[in-house]
């Protein structure tokens, strides 16, 4: 079952990838259009970060990642590198629970 | 054609520090795909040829949960629904044939999709396969090194890794809130997301994010 995983997940992946790009061709769009695109990024991630760093399940948590996203995301807005972010990321996630 | 290998040289350059972040991300992945008795093969597998890392760690979450495996199809692909936009918006900006469109479309990745916008609506894509193409490489080295040594490193979660994956999309999202209109679209997302996580199968939720997009780009 894992390969099957693997396969059928790879195959919809790339299914994905390819509908925009095969499907409109090269084709303007209109600016309305192209302004939801603009803000879809900041939507999905923020619904991917925060799904991310309090769901466990379907139940909303606050926990040790939780305490260790936040304190990156404060490091990121004075600046600092995104693998400087995830380091301190595990690392205080891993302090909390280990006291 | 010299323009091209610029281009290409600056996203590999401007792909480095999500690279060196997607190593760790993807050392947790093949730890945790590990824990959910894949075997490393299938582990390194999965990465090279998936290659997207919301959708790995959602499906195997699912199968590591005793879930189904329709159900962890589907949470790839609802995680993953988020490129059908990036696709439609990099479009305009890829030259070539049908098959030679769906093979640049391979490229999108979070990190090289929003660094290659050149900000004006169209994307430069060379960039976007250099940044792309270094990612690659740390996230086939990452996934192989925490499948083969993720014994000795033992339960992923007291080493802290499950907060690594959404510290690489904060990162992600932070360089995109450049204006209330987008902190406030970024806002309305987590909450529809959040409000949505009790009732609504994995991968739902975020989907349904992009209804703060198509609302805010109205206001």
């Amino acid at each position: 079952m894992r390969w099957e995983l693997v396969g059928l997940c790879a195959v919809v992946t790339a299914a994905i990838k390819a509908a925009g790009p095969v499907a409109l061709g090269g084709r303007r769009l209109p600016s309305s259009f192209t302004r939801t695109i603009a803000l879809l990024a900041p939507a999905l991630l923020a619904a991917l970060v925060c799904v991310s760093a309090l769901a466990d399940g379907r139940h909303v948590t606050v926990g040790a990642d939780t305490a260790g996203v936040a304190t990156a995301g404060a490091a990121l807005l004075r600046g600092a590198s995104v693998l400087v972010a995830v380091v301190i990321a595990a690392v205080v996630t891993a302090a909390m629970r280990a006291i | 054609m010299t323009d091209a290998r610029a281009s290409f040289r600056a996203g590999l350059r401007a792909g480095v520090p999500y690279a060196a972040a997607g190593f760790l991300l993807s050392l947790s992945f093949g730890v945790l795909a590990r824990h959910a008795d894949f075997s490393s093969a299938a582990a390194i597998v999965m990465s090279a040829i998936v290659f997207a890392g919301s959708a790995q760690f959602a499906a195997v979450s699912i199968i590591a949960a005793g879930g189904g495996l329709g159900a962890a199809v589907a949470a790839a692909a609802l995680m993953n629904s988020r490129f059908l936009p990036m696709g439609i918006a990099l479009a305009p900006s890829l030259p070539g044939g049908p098959l030679k469109r769906a093979a640049q479309g391979q490229t999108v990745v979070d990190a090289s999709w929003a660094m290659a916008n050149r900000g004006d609506g169209t994307y430069d894509r060379w960039f976007l396969f250099g940044a792309t193409a270094i990612q690659y490489a740390t996230w086939f080295a990452g996934t192989a090194t925490g499948a083969l040594a993720g014994n000795v490193l033992g339960n992923p979660d007291r080493l802290g890794l499950d907060a690594i994956f959404p510290t690489f999309f904060l990162a992600l999202l932070i360089a995109e809130l450049r204006d209330r209109r987008s902190r406030g679209v970024a806002a309305a997302g987590a909450l529809i997301a959040l409000a949505l996580v009790p009732f609504a199968p994995v991968g739902i939720p975020v989907l349904a994010a992009s209804a703060a997009a198509i609302v805010g780009a109205r206001l």
